[in-house]
């Protein structure tokens, strides 16, 4: 009997299961999509209610999108150089995406509190239209979750120069890389959104 | 706090390395613990303090609508300022109101009901040692321990709490100056609902990352308990829909703080033009109820959950229909994302559009009735044993029913131009939602109380308890049916200046009396947790016979759950009266070599 039991302990199948914290953190990233969705959808049912400011988005924003799109790149390359065992270019590659946030992050904000006041779209007040808030509220709350990747590219690019990021300890970066990834797109997302629908 | 007592043995026989926990410091251990049964408690005792608050509100509002010509005087050491020569002041009444709400279907029936069983249950009934990640779990209470401060602290300040109805509808909600609640405490509101949100999402990502990658060998999903199958549909429902309300307060204060005009129109107030143009008020209620309408399905699906659990063991009969149950589970929640249109039939929506959401409404009638004819079936020639989890179960199914047909009511678009925000509403939703959700929270702390804290609950309190509750909740909410019908809106601080009205007064008061009886019965339930937890008959391994894996651990269990390794499991969990079974249940964990004069032809071990 008890062996019996054994033996069928041994043939139960395992369970399906995936790295919990990998599967949290793309759950996080499900909640984030919800809250934008709602925005962007707010913002089109908003836009079809007539009164509607038109403007052209600055041309910041271009430039902080190429910025953005190359901060994925040098990040994906500091995972490649992780793989490879590649300290020097892991560590490069680290300090060159953070740069690049801070970079982008700097331009976001010229765009918005600098370019967008001179056209005279203003976030609020008696001179503002939701047309303009939402391009702020939009761009403002991703750049909260830049932020917030910033800090977490951070503690990575201290992990790697304390050297305990390599082949054997890719978690912590490839997870930071999965963020910043999605990060970029969701910035892509919302520019060319509100390129199509202003 | 027992869990954590004997943990120190448990953990010294079986070294679990990532396990041990007799070595953290105190304040780890009982204040910003990581063990999910812990955390469990912690929300549990929160939410018990939150119902009785918001009980008490609802009993302050009902003394005034039972009786609007009493002399309140007497209410003055609680009340204060807000009692002006005997009379309760008219914005604090709404702001009971609001305050009621919010704390009930957030505070109570949300952080209370999920954040109790989603954490006590799932590592227990699926076989883990904890949930994928304790940190973000302590986390989690924190923030909405967090939450709960700045909401009670709105309770006391000068302005009074948020006054604006817990929809908070711009623009009264959006303008300081329309209402004194609208103020400061509306400001505490948004603020405490933005860490409640996190919190709840905190604990929404993790229960999902528990079940389905921390189950034990041979728990597939066909084996889950259908209380962890609602627990884990329940945070799926959060996930997506509690971002949405993130995205219309975060509008909402920005057109609070900054002048923007997201859903604030040309508006005046008190003679003079304010800047705003070109919002859309209707367009916060769109965001809103996309989380509101899926929110009273994050309240209802763990009760129903918790129910299919404890009818089943105490009818001792296999649930009837799992995979029924699962589906409709499932079929609620994603109706529960396209109907939320039918809280606005009244906006002014184009009526064919009105059409479509009356239709998708309605057709939740259909899982519904397949959940409730599901749990008859069950209960159809049981074994019953009228437990006090039992009743309350019970008692559920019926409100499920009752409150459920008036939806039907409610969900046509035409009916509902007379019936709208009127007590008809708030009759059907406190059956079907509030009750309902409310006999599943506490079915569930009667039924798991041995499992808590080792001890049982006194049965007689437990009837005494049920009794009064039960008749007590159709007596109140039964005649809002009638009121309702008559077109009594809501929210009204007094309906004595309307002739039409007038005839209500003694069923207002019949309704007052009742509640007041009701919440008073709810002291028994309160003394006989907090007595049990001390005092109570210690309890056996499995006081209810149940098949569920959280019975096979110690009766204190400690951190890690279980002393040893954790069980598998080779059947589903309701093989209860099996035909030819020595014992009327069969636990999760014998596999079926060992029962061989019990199998059906199909059943054999997994190969």
């Amino acid at each position: 009997m008890e062996n019996k039991e054994l033996q069928h302990e041994e043939e139960l199948k395992p369970t399906f299961a995936v790295h919990p914290k990998k599967f949290l953190l793309w759950l996080f990233i499900v909640t984030i999509v919800m809250m934008f969705a709602a925005m962007t959808s707010a913002y089109l049912v908003r836009s079809t209610d007539g009164d509607w400011l038109k403007f052209d988005l600055p041309n910041t924003f271009l430039v902080s999108t190429a910025v953005i799109i190359l901060s994925s790149i040098t990040l994906q390359g500091a995972y490649w150089a992780a793989q490879n065992n590649n300290r020097q270019m892991l560590i490069a590659g680290m300090g060159i995406t953070v740069v690049l946030g801070v970079v982008f992050l700097v331009l976001q904000y010229e765009g918005l509190f600098i370019d967008l006041f001179k056209q005279g779209v203003f976030l609020g007040g008696e001179y503002s239209n939701p047309a303009g808030s939402f391009v702020y509220v939009l761009a403002l709350l991703h750049g909260f979750h830049l932020v917030t990747g910033l800090i977490y590219l951070l503690i990575v690019f201290y992990s790697s120069v304390k050297g305990k990021v390599g082949s054997s300890d890719l978690l912590q970066i490839e997870m930071c890389t999965t963020y910043w990834h999605f990060l970029d797109l969701l910035w892509i997302y919302l520019f060319v959104f509100l390129q199509l629908n202003n | 706090m027992s869990a954590v007592n004997t943990s120190h043995s448990s953990a010294d026989a079986h070294a679990h390395d990532e396990h041990d926990h007799h070595d953290l410091p105190w304040i780890r251990q009982y204040v910003f613990s990581e063990d999910h049964k812990y955390i469990a408690k912690q929300y549990l005792v929160s939410g018990i303090i939150w119902a009785i608050i918001g009980g008490l509100l609802s009993v302050l509002f009902r003394i005034q609508l039972g009786f609007p010509d009493a002399d309140l005087t007497w209410l003055k050491p609680l009340l204060g300022e807000w009692i002006q020569n005997g009379k309760l002041d008219p914005e604090f009444y709404l702001a009971l109101v609001t305050m009621h709400g919010t704390i009930m279907v957030f505070f109570v029936l949300t952080a209370g009901l999920s954040g109790t069983f989603s954490n006590f249950l799932i590592p227990l009934q699926i076989g883990a040692r904890d949930m994928a990640s304790g940190f973000l779990n302590m986390i989690s209470y924190w923030l909405f321990f967090l939450s709960s401060v700045v909401m009670m602290i709105s309770l006391f300040i000068k302005t009074g709490p948020a006054s604006g109805g817990w929809v908070i509808y711009p623009p009264l909600s959006a303008l300081p100056q329309a209402v004194n609640g609208s103020g400061l405490g509306m400001t505490l509101w948004l603020v405490a609902m933005v860490f409640f949100v996190a919190s709840t999402l905190m604990g929404g990502l993790n229960y999902v990352t528990t079940v389905i990658n921390l189950r034990t060998k041979g728990m597939t999903f066909t084996r889950l308990p259908l209380t962890i199958w609602a627990f884990f549909i329940t945070a799926i429902i959060g996930i997506l829909s509690f971002p949405v309300l993130v995205s219309a307060v975060l509008l909402l204060i920005f057109d609070r703080g900054f002048g923007t005009s997201f859903f604030l129109s040309e508006i005046y107030i008190g003679g003079e033009a304010l800047h705003h143009e070109g919002g859309s008020p209707v367009l916060f209620q769109h965001l809103f109820w996309f989380l509101g309408h899926p929110e009273v399905y994050i309240v209802v699906i763990p009760a129903l959950g918790i129910t299919s659990e404890i009818v089943a063991t105490n009818s001792r009969k296999p649930i009837f229909g799992y995979k029924a149950m699962i589906f409709s589970i499932v079929a609620i929640a994603f109706l529960s994302f396209i109907v939320w249109a039918h809280h606005m039939f009244v906006t002014g929506m184009n009526p064919f559009l009105g059409s479509i959401f009356m239709f998708l409404t309605l057709i939740i009638a259909v899982p519904s009735a397949v959940k409730g004819f599901n749990y008859i079936a069950t209960l159809w020639k049981g074994n019953i044993i009228f437990t006090p989890a039992m009743l309350f179960s019970i008692g559920l199914v019926s409100f499920f029913l009752s409150g459920g047909l008036t939806g039907i009511v409610l969900g046509n678009s035409a009916a509902d131009i007379q019936l709208h925000d009127t007590y008809f509403v708030v009759a059907h939703f406190h059956i079907v939602m509030g009750s309902a959700s409310f006999f599943g929270m506490l079915a569930g702390v009667y039924h798991w109380f041995p499992k808590m804290f080792g001890r049982m609950m006194d049965e007689k309190l437990g009837y005494i308890h049920f009794w009064l509750t039960f008749i007590g909740v159709y007596l109140i909410f039964f005649p809002m049916h009638y009121i309702g019908i008559a077109g009594f809106p809501r929210r009204y601080y007094s309906w004595t200046g309307f002739d039409a009205f007038n005839t209500f007064t003694d069923l207002n008061e019949f309704i007052s009396i009742a509640a007041i009886i009701v919440f008073a019965a709810q002291f028994i339930f309160i003394f006989n947790f907090f007595y049990s937890m001390f005092r109570g008959r210690v309890s056996t391994l499995n006081p209810w016979k149940s098949n569920t894996l959280e019975w096979t651990t110690p009766i204190n269990p400690g951190h890690g759950n279980w002393p040893g390794a954790i069980p598998h499991v080779y059947r589903w969990p309701y093989d209860y009266s099996k035909p030819g079974a020595a014992d009327d249940f069969i636990p999760q964990t014998v596999p079926f070599s060992a029962t061989p004069e019990s199998n059906f032809p199909h059943e054999k071990d997994e190969h």
